[in-house]
């Protein structure tokens, strides 16, 4: 347990935990998934477990909001991903979140700013000063979940090319 | 950004920040140094929005009506420029390359502003707001970025 079990600042708020993923968890994390983008991906989560959740756990985090107390219609009603990353065109090492959602119908309730929160807490305690993440222009709700966070635009941007031409 | 989309937003902050307090035109005009005359105007049209109402009377004013959270700034611009039009190009059947590379980086600079206007709340400023003043309260504290 130990490491990948709890996350620091678990139980932020009453009736929700903060906690590292379990394998158990997956199911659950596929299917919020799903709901939130229409795409099932359960092979790219057992992935991303095996690769965030049982591999150098000091610097990747792999986090997830759970419904405590009465039996919940959604028992991951929140996820959070990210890890330590170092040294991409000189970037000093920062924490990176690739992956978050709050299940739809519990969103407003403070999950995904305890699930922010908890990463915040973790890439500081692994000694980072600078969190990054990367969301699509036109995904406004993530968009506007960050910034109200207090993200701003980084010094890095992020550019890409169509290669079938 | 034009003068009345940056009054407006000067204003709403001001206002959300203390959402029962009522505050005069003149108030508001003499902290951001504009004429009263140019802000009863945009406080007008922030009415007819349902962004603010006003008191009449003695210790009358403004105070804020509107959902900060759902605010952005881009709905506010909105109110007072045309945020709603896509990047134009002037004789699409014209158009040379040069001028189609051009429009292409406009529409891309204009994405990106629109993106990040519209993703930015009232109450967002205000804790943006809140954050720089605690910073320049800790000169020890991060420099301003940017």
């Amino acid at each position: 347990m130990g490491e990948t079990e709890h996350a620091s600042g678990s139980r932020l708020k009453s009736g929700i935990d903060i906690r590292r993923v379990r394998e158990a968890d997956l199911d659950h994390i596929v299917g919020l998934d799903e709901r939130v983008t229409e795409l099932a991906k359960p092979d790219y989560w057992r992935d991303i477990f095996e690769r965030y959740a049982t591999r150098r756990v000091h610097e990747r985090f792999f986090l997830v909001a759970e419904a405590s107390g009465d039996t919940p219609e959604f028992k991951v009603l929140g996820y959070i991903v990210g890890e330590v990353r170092g040294w991409e065109f000189g970037s000093e090492p920062c924490g990176w979140v690739f992956a978050f959602a709050v299940e739809p119908g519990t969103r407003l309730q403070g999950i995904g700013e305890q699930l922010f929160e908890a990463i915040s807490t973790e890439f500081r305690s692994a000694g980072m000063k600078i969190m990054r993440t990367m969301v699509p222009r036109q995904n406004q709700l993530h968009m506007a979940f960050f910034r109200s966070e207090g993200m701003v635009a980084g010094p890095y941007i992020q550019l890409e090319m169509e290669l079938d031409w | 950004m034009q003068k009345s989309s940056r009054l407006a937003i000067y204003a709403l902050i001001e206002l959300a920040s203390d959402p029962k307090r009522q505050v005069s035109v003149s108030e508001i005009g003499e902290k951001y140094r504009v004429s009263a005359h140019h802000l009863a105007k945009v406080m007008h049209t922030l009415g007819r929005a349902g962004l603010v109402s006003s008191i009449r009377g003695v210790g009358g004013g403004y105070c804020f009506s509107g959902n900060a959270r759902r605010t952005t700034l881009l709905d506010v611009i909105g109110l007072f420029e045309d945020t709603s039009g896509e990047c134009k190009l002037a004789d699409v059947a014209q158009a040379t390359p040069v001028e189609w590379a051009l429009f292409d980086v406009m529409c891309e600079i204009d994405d990106i502003e629109k993106a990040t206007l519209g993703a930015i709340t009232i109450s967002t400023m205000l804790k943006q707001i809140a954050r720089r003043e605690k910073s320049a309260a800790e000169p020890t504290a991060r420099s301003a970025r940017g």
